[in-house]
């Protein structure tokens, strides 16, 4: 995820992120062992449960930032750069909040769109120069 | 405890480990073998090795609570060879290390005994026992708005240090654990002496000494009878004297 999905980022880094994170969630789920037994409390669950809810996060955090085709304060993607190596909004098609639908296993999930409307102020690009 | 072991020497250990699946099944002690670990890892370090070990051949690994692991969260606490928290004096188990034992000691490890604590498994027990005496004191009036300044409510710096002294308490349990009556006084008292000293706590004090004390005894504490084996464990060393002056409270 520091690899691909860091500060700065682009869509072919995002894209192979989630391409490995695909073959390392497979191999984890194929190759998971976890001691102990359903009777009573078991730790070394609840850890594999969280890796796995992690493989679920980064792909939600690997695909919306490649949804996101704009540079958006630290969520910096390289292709929406001015001249100067700013940050370059989109605000025409992304001021809004994005929401992932889960449709089940193996489903693509659905992206939903809540936008936002500014009324006294318009947002735009913070420079420093 | 016998002879030290070279600060950064290694040693051996039989650890004999009280194993129990859940609170339906009955448990037994175990042995295992720790082949020349280093002497400056924590206990609860070597508890971690000989967990990858048993992880590695498939075995349920031993459940042990740890948080923080500086002795200041109360999360961790077993009986060390029948001491709750080890042989060393005003620590937590986590800052327990294998160079207080000499090469090739044995070590029993066993949870905390006591009604109020119902096993969970292996050296886990249940505690919300000592949560619900908490929940039990009630709350502090305080007003609401601004934060006060800090020298509108005077108080001395000998009772602000030693109401800080009984705040130190981390609820493990040790206190508990290690009274014959597994009294939880040591632990009611320090709650109550920490905000009885204080101005905040002035004005629901008597009611908050009288509701935690009942509560005790409604979880299956038993009774102070002053042997003062709590104020040996506590890892915060917090007096017991405090236990004579929560019963004054209560009155």
């Amino acid at each position: 995820m520091i690899e691909h999905c860091g500060i700065s980022r682009d869509a072919g880094g995002l894209r192979s992120g989630l391409e490995e994170l695909a073959a390392l969630a497979g191999r984890f789920h194929a190759e998971v062992r976890v001691p102990g037994t359903a009777e009573g409390p078991n730790p070394e669950l609840e850890k594999a449960l969280r890796v796995a809810d992690f493989f679920g996060l980064a792909q939600l955090m690997l695909r919306d930032a490649l949804a996101r085709e704009e540079s958006c304060g630290a969520h910096f993607r390289e292709e929406h750069q001015s001249a100067e190596g700013e940050a370059r909004r989109d605000d025409a098609n992304f001021a809004h909040i994005a929401a992932w639908e889960h449709r089940g296993d193996g489903a693509e999930p659905l992206r939903h769109a809540e936008p936002l409307r500014f009324t006294t102020l318009q947002p735009s690009t913070r420079s420093y120069r | 405890m016998t002879s030290l072991s070279g600060a950064s020497g290694s040693l051996s250990l039989n650890l004999r480990i009280w194993r129990q699946d859940n609170p339906g099944e009955p448990g037994a002690y175990r042995s295992f073998r720790l082949e020349r670990v280093g002497a400056d890892l924590s206990l609860l370090e070597a508890l971690d090795q000989l967990n990858e070990q048993l992880i590695a051949t498939g075995e349920r690994p031993v459940h042990f609570e740890h948080d923080c692991r500086e002795g200041i969260c109360g999360s961790c606490g077993f009986l060390v060879n029948g001491q709750a928290h080890g042989p060393r004096a005003a620590t937590s188990v986590c800052q327990l290390y294998l160079r207080q034992f000499a090469d090739g000691a044995t070590l029993t490890l066993e949870p905390w005994r006591s009604r109020a604590f119902p096993p969970i498994q292996d050296l886990v027990v249940e505690r919300s026992a000592l949560d619900r005496l908490i929940a039990a004191g009630g709350y502090c009036s305080v007003n609401t708005g601004q934060a006060p300044d800090g020298n509108a409510m005077l108080i001395g710096q000998e009772q602000a240090a030693s109401a800080f002294a009984t705040a130190t308490c981390i609820g493990c349990g040790a206190c508990v654990a290690s009274c014959r009556n597994a009294s939880a006084s040591l632990f009611v008292a320090a709650k109550l002496a920490h905000l009885g000293q204080l101005p905040q706590g002035q004005p629901e004090r008597r009611r908050r000494a009288r509701a935690m004390q009942q509560q005790m005894t409604a979880e299956g504490f038993g009774s102070c009878s002053s042997n003062l084996e709590c104020e040996a464990v506590c890892p915060k060393q917090i007096s017991a004297d405090w236990i004579s002056w929560m019963h004054r409270e209560a009155r």
